[in-house]
């Protein structure tokens, strides 16, 4: 309870500092909407690129117009994207859904694989080296690289699976989830491999593991009731930042499967000069990001009391 | 990214994968997706090429570049009357003109579309708060009268060659939108059907309607049942958007689009490797368009100045060699912005071939003589060296960037290559006239177009004059003026042509930019489709789409 009071106001801070800082960055970017509009349109008059201005509001200081969206935000209104023409909140739903499915899939199959092929290594050392070759080719190939390896196979060659995109009202969903899922997959799964396999082993060679052995407790028993939840602290340090990114999205991923996500979302709402679009998703980033460390403070707390009374 | 994602593509077999689909749909791809469906607000790439497929506009470019009726009787001109010139209320030079949509035209609930819904156009337009573009036409266009059901007359207080071309004031469903647009005409942008009943089917008049979108991901058009004219041959296409061309590469060999529309489709280096490696499986169509790639000069530098080094430079690039090798020799090199299917085309103007010993000549005249780095240097000792910027993440400008560079040091000119992303290369350093040597970029404009914004001495942007104008490189000339006037309110096109000619001759010998080459735009269509004619400009082949036929 105590942390999370001490926490809650941090977030509420950190929330007001960054949507500012994200507001003045975006402004101080050259290239606003009407600058953009005067190149599309030759034939604008110093008088119309006057009222452009005044019509967006970027006749105003900077500060005044930063306010206003933040009272606007207090009061529940989320404004309207200047890129879609559609209510910011509109826009970012099917996002935040479509990079929800993704890469929530994806971390949920990276945690457990990581940590079956982590404690393969920690209970069988002659497994272990096999376990780091993977997890280092893991690291080491490109998600960009492998997406296309996998689109070739399974899509061009085989034509097992769709190349990319989305589905069609009504079709299954699946199919187009498999091929982007298995390439994040694959990256992640290699950290939790190798940070399960450290954290099993320190945790299997501890006193209270040779009690249970000698106890006669099997070796199923001593992983998952005696080292698993000592070793689960830094797994769960790691899930809380992968949780940013089941916001936040992935942009590569969904650059190469050709899937509408927060990513790119994100990325098109701040070089578009979307405010309210970007600021929207930078916020939910930030937010998604906090509350996933402090859940993961909140457990970790839970599963070694010590951290608590520290 | 992409490039690395092309290399492995290319060692794709490109084999046909997935079952062929029915053939009374078809699946395209395009690399954009639109920000806004309202057929009147903005124009955007992405956005024509969908409405042209949903939407009749009274006029239009055909494939041969010729303005023709899509929804109206016949053009108006001055000889059939429908068109007249006059005084304005305060006597300068006007013109009325009237326009007669053909019988039988229908909104997709049957609702006939009338002179009506072309008023609430023009209404909806005026009203600046509404933010139409562009803004020209409606402050021009001064006075709306409904002569019937069918027929209206707008009076203009501007008198040009072009004017029996409506471009983009198209209908509006007044039935459905005036209410809209009445109840908040700053709002009517974001509160139009077009944005918040996108599927409704009383928004389009063309051989299409939208049925269903995907934000971001594709869009599904039906066919119109209310839709008078031939019918079109498929009964659903979806219009999928992948914005990554690797992407796009990759979902047309595994079979997920049956084609790649040229218009936003996959640059044209990119569709030639493909056409080598695919073989026979599809069919490849390279359009000429009206893209024009050239770099502009800022002539406030002193080195750009002098005529002779812009010429020199000129005749030290080898575009034609750069064609060539990069694009397959698919695209004309230009001899300036006028395309060369544009009827008026001047082919005598001065042409600068590859010829890097007269280009030495001009610049030792000019008095650049070769330094110690190779490096030429004027009496002052001050260097032949300048900016050369573009869009970073281009390749091809990156890579076209990169052989002029080397080309000019060949004949002792620097060319320092500093690149910016578009939105601030374009948002801030062309508009505001902060490059300080060469912006390489491309113009887009449509047949027979005045580039008077582009060349007229007013048109320099300052901060003044709130930055409007594009004439970037500062270039000013009184006969460049006087046939930039002359030529829009020449209504003869016979007369315009010795205009339109000494225009392009002295553009051609002043250099204010360098031209490069007219881009063209790779079409790939499936063995089994015929009747797509690509246009070349902004008036895209899908506006012809009932012409599209399965062999």
């Amino acid at each position: 309870m105590r942390l999370l009071l001490a926490r809650l106001p941090q977030i509420a801070v950190t929330l007001v500092l960054l949507s500012l800082a994200a507001w003045l960055a975006i402004g101080l970017m050259p290239g606003d909407p009407v600058s953009l509009a005067i190149m599309a349109d030759p034939r604008l008059t110093p008088q119309d690129i006057a009222r452009m201005r005044a019509l967006h509001g970027l006749d105003q200081p900077l500060m005044r117009r930063y306010l206003a969206w933040a009272a606007g935000l207090l009061r529940g209104e989320f404004g309207y994207s200047r890129l879609f023409a559609q209510p910011a909140t509109a826009v970012l739903w099917p996002a935040l859904r479509s990079t929800l499915a993704l890469v929530g899939l994806s971390v949920a199959i990276a945690a457990a694989l990581g940590l079956a092929l982590g404690a393969l290594a920690a209970l069988r050392p002659k497994a272990a080296a096999l376990v780091d070759a993977v997890a280092l080719l893991a690291q080491a190939v490109p998600s960009f690289w492998l997406g296309i390896l996998l689109i070739i196979l399974f899509a061009v060659h085989l034509g097992w699976l769709p190349a990319g995109g989305t589905p069609e009202e009504g079709a299954a969903r699946l199919p187009f989830l498999v091929l982007p899922v298995a390439t994040i997959a694959f990256g992640q799964m290699a950290a939790y491999a190798r940070h399960a396999a450290a954290a099993l082993a320190e945790s299997l060679r501890q006193p209270w593991v040779r009690s249970a052995r000698a106890r006669g407790a099997s070796e199923g028993r001593v992983l998952w009731r005696h080292a698993l939840p000592n070793a689960g602290v830094p797994l769960l340090t790691l899930l809380a930042l992968d949780a940013g990114s089941l916001v936040s999205g992935a942009l590569v991923t969904e650059t190469v499967f050709a899937r509408p996500g927060m990513g790119k979302l994100l990325y098109d709402a701040v070089m578009g000069n979307d405010y309210n679009l970007a600021l929207l998703a930078l916020l939910l980033v930030a937010l998604a990001t906090m509350l996933a460390t402090l859940a993961a403070d909140l457990a970790q707390r839970w599963l070694d009391p010590r951290l608590g009374e520290a | 990214m992409r490039h690395a994602i092309s290399a492995l593509l290319a060692c794709a077999i490109a084999t046909p994968a997935l079952a062929q689909p029915a053939r009374d749909s078809l699946s395209i791809g395009i690399t954009q997706y639109p920000a806004n469906f309202h057929p009147n607000i903005e124009s955007m790439a992405a956005k024509a090429y969908i409405l042209g497929f949903v939407l009749r506009p009274v006029t239009a470019y055909d494939q041969d570049w010729k303005l023709t009726c899509m929804s109206c009787d016949v053009l108006p001109s001055l000889e059939n009357g429908q068109a007249k010139l006059e005084r304005t209320p305060d006597g300068k030079p006007g013109i009325r003109i009237t326009w007669r949509l053909r019988g039988g035209e229908a909104w997709g609930d049957g609702t006939p579309v009338t002179a009506e819904d072309m008023r609430f156009a023009w209404e909806a337009g005026r009203a600046f708060e509404t933010g139409f573009g562009p803004a020209e036409t409606y402050r021009s266009a001064y006075e709306f009268i409904v002569e019937d059901a069918r027929s209206f007359t707008v009076r203009f207080d501007k008198v040009t060659y072009d004017f029996a071309g409506l471009g983009q004031f198209q209908p509006l469903p007044s039935r459905i939108e005036r209410p809209i647009w009445e109840a908040d005409r700053a709002g009517y942008r974001t509160r139009s059907a077009y944005e918040t009943a996108t599927t409704n089917p009383a928004l389009y008049d063309g051989p299409y309607r939208i049925a269903a979108i995907q934000p971001g991901a594709s869009v599904t058009l039906e066919r119109n049942e209310h839709w008078a004219g031939p019918a079109p041959a498929f009964r659903r296409i979806t219009v999928r958007t992948v914005e990554n061309t690797a992407a796009m590469e990759a979902q047309l060999l595994a079979g997920q689009v049956d084609m790649v529309a040229g218009e936003l489709g996959l640059p044209l280096e990119q569709a030639a490797a493909l056409e080598k490696r695919s073989g026979t499986r599809f069919q490849f169509n390279y359009r000429p368009g009206l893209t024009y790639e050239h770099i502009d000069l800022n002539l406030q530098n002193p080195i750009l100045t002098d005529r002779r080094v812009r010429q020199a430079l000129l005749l030290a690039a080898d575009r034609a060699q750069i064609v060539a090798r990069l694009y397959d020799g698919r695209q004309p090199v230009a001899l300036g912005g006028i395309h060369p299917l544009d009827r008026m085309y001047d082919p005598g103007v001065p042409a600068y071939p590859f010829d890097p010993a007269r280009a030495a000549a001009l610049l030792e005249e000019a008095g650049w003589r070769p330094g110690p780095d190779g490096i030429r240097r004027n009496a002052a000792g001050e260097k032949l060296a300048f900016d050369l910027m573009t869009t970073a993440g281009n390749r091809a400008r990156e890579q076209v960037q990169q052989i002029l560079a080397g080309q000019w040091r060949a004949v002792g000119a620097e060319a320092r290559i500093r690149n910016e992303p578009p939105r601030v290369f374009f948002g801030e350093t062309v508009s505001r006239r902060r490059f300080t040597g060469m912006a390489m970029f491309a113009w887009v404009s449509s047949p027979e177009n005045v580039p008077r914004t582009i060349f007229h001495s007013d048109e320099v942007p300052t901060a003044a004059r709130n930055w409007s104008g594009q004439n970037y490189t500062g270039f000013s000339d009184p006969e460049a003026d006087r046939l930039l006037e002359a030529l829009p309110v020449e209504l003869d096109a016979e007369k315009r042509r010795p205009l339109w000619a000494g225009l392009q001759r002295l553009l051609a010998t002043e250099l204010p930019a360098l031209p490069l080459w007219h881009r063209a735009d790779a079409h790939i269509w499936p063995r089994w489709l015929e009747g797509v004619r690509p246009t070349g400009h902004q008036n895209y082949s899908s506006l012809w789409v009932t012409e599209w036929r399965v062999k």
